[in-house]
């Protein structure tokens, strides 16, 4: 009797061993991806850390989180600094290309509000399209030359664009498709990833420290922080695309940053966009 | 004046060797910086420091400071190598910061 009970227990051992292992292994290498529960668990954890911000202010960055901030952006939106940008976006947009086609033609319903759509998982190309590689793309497709991702004329068309959509809820789909998730959880993971000399992670400033200070900025929270995009930079003294703020970013960690629209770099937008789907446009924007 | 020759002869003779020698350990060290600078560009995770270093590395070399090039290419090389090992840790240590 002993001798057949101590194999079994032994057997018994080692299974719950390499449960326990399977376990860890799964902890370890991350559970089933659940983009709606992270989105979820997103947007409460901005609510219960600032109660007192309406959700759909959080599309305001730094001026949801300061008082004083918030007087002078409202009073510079009386005049606000985008709107040469948005002017010659709008003109760009209705110019026609040398084929006599214009940018419309590549866009639904024109072109005209549909920015809370961007970026949308491709199913035919397997990969995250971004509005500003659409705008290339479409570009291209009428034998133009690309424009620069990160200011002057694109962002002037982005800026356009978002201008059309505001108020507009974002509405980023991710289809059925194993890629469309792996390309979410690869974003999921660029912005929680600690890079640069600094050794910050997109979540170290805007999950971390939303509300507080670096050096004179206040630091905007992740919730809602594309959905103002592009915007008017006082430090850039311009205009600057969603391309320019992740490359700025990586550079203030003293991290080499990626090339515009590197597959990392679209996929930490489709990260972010999704995340804060139901917040509405607000870009084009204005920020210190 | 035949001393005087033979005693810079000797100087020469001697100091060349020296330099020599410190030229080839600048290039040892600037190459030893640079494969693992490429190890972190392989990773996806290179720093702006390290790049900087190693450009200082180089023109401190052109000018034939190699005391400079040398303690620069050093330095370049700890930083790739925390590079590295940053990119290796955060592998999967970045699941850690995941707002759940």
């Amino acid at each position: 009797m002993r001798g057949r009970f101590v194999p079994a227990l032994f057997l018994a051992l080692i299974s719950a061993a390499l449960a326990a292992g399977v376990i860890v292994q799964a902890a370890t290498a991350g559970e089933t991806p659940n983009p709606a529960a992270d989105a979820k668990a997103f947007r409460d954890f901005y609510v219960k850390k600032f109660p007192n911000v309406k959700l759909e202010d959080f599309v305001n960055g730094p001026y949801s989180l300061n008082e004083d901030m918030r007087r002078q952006w409202q009073e510079k939106e009386e005049f606000p600094p985008y709107e040469f940008a948005l002017e010659s976006g709008k003109e760009m947009f209705a110019t026609p290309f040398k084929n006599g086609k214009t940018y419309a033609d590549c866009f639904e319903n024109g072109g005209i509000g549909v920015r809370q759509n961007f970026p949308y998982f491709d199913v035919k190309q397997g990969e995250v399209v971004t509005l500003e590689l659409a705008l290339n793309r479409c570009r291209a497709a009428n034998g133009e030359a690309p424009l620069s991702y990160v200011k002057d004329d694109m962002a002037s068309l982005t800026a356009y664009m978002a201008y059309t959509s505001r108020g507009k809820p974002f509405d980023i789909r991710i289809p059925d498709d194993p890629r469309a998730l792996a390309a979410y959880e690869n974003g999921k993971r660029y912005f929680y990833t600690r890079r640069g000399q600094l050794n910050f992670s997109c979540a170290s400033c805007h999950v971390q420290s939303p509300g507080e200070r670096l050096r004179a900025e206040i630091l905007a929270p992740a919730l809602g922080i594309l959905n103002a995009m592009p915007i008017y930079r006082s430090e850039w003294a311009g205009m600057g695309t969603i391309s320019r703020r992740f490359i700025t970013c990586n550079s203030q960690t003293r991290a080499v940053p990626e090339e515009a629209q590197s597959e990392n770099y679209r996929d930490l937008e489709y990260f972010l966009s999704y995340v804060s789907n139901g917040l509405p446009i607000s870009g084009p924007g204005a920020r210190p | 004046m035949t001393r005087v020759l033979l005693i810079a002869s000797l100087v020469i003779a001697a100091a060349a060797p020296a330099r020599a020698a410190s030229e080839a350990d600048f290039k040892a060290a600037y190459a030893a910086a640079e494969a693992a600078e490429q190890e972190a560009g392989g990773l996806r995770n290179q720093w702006i420091t390290t790049e900087t270093t190693l450009s200082a590395a180089k023109t401190a070399a052109e000018k034939g400071d190699f005391d400079a090039a040398i303690a620069s290419a050093k330095e370049a090389e700890a930083l790739a190598k925390a590079s590295i090992f940053q990119a290796a840790s955060e592998k999967e240590r970045w699941r850690d910061a995941v707002i759940h």
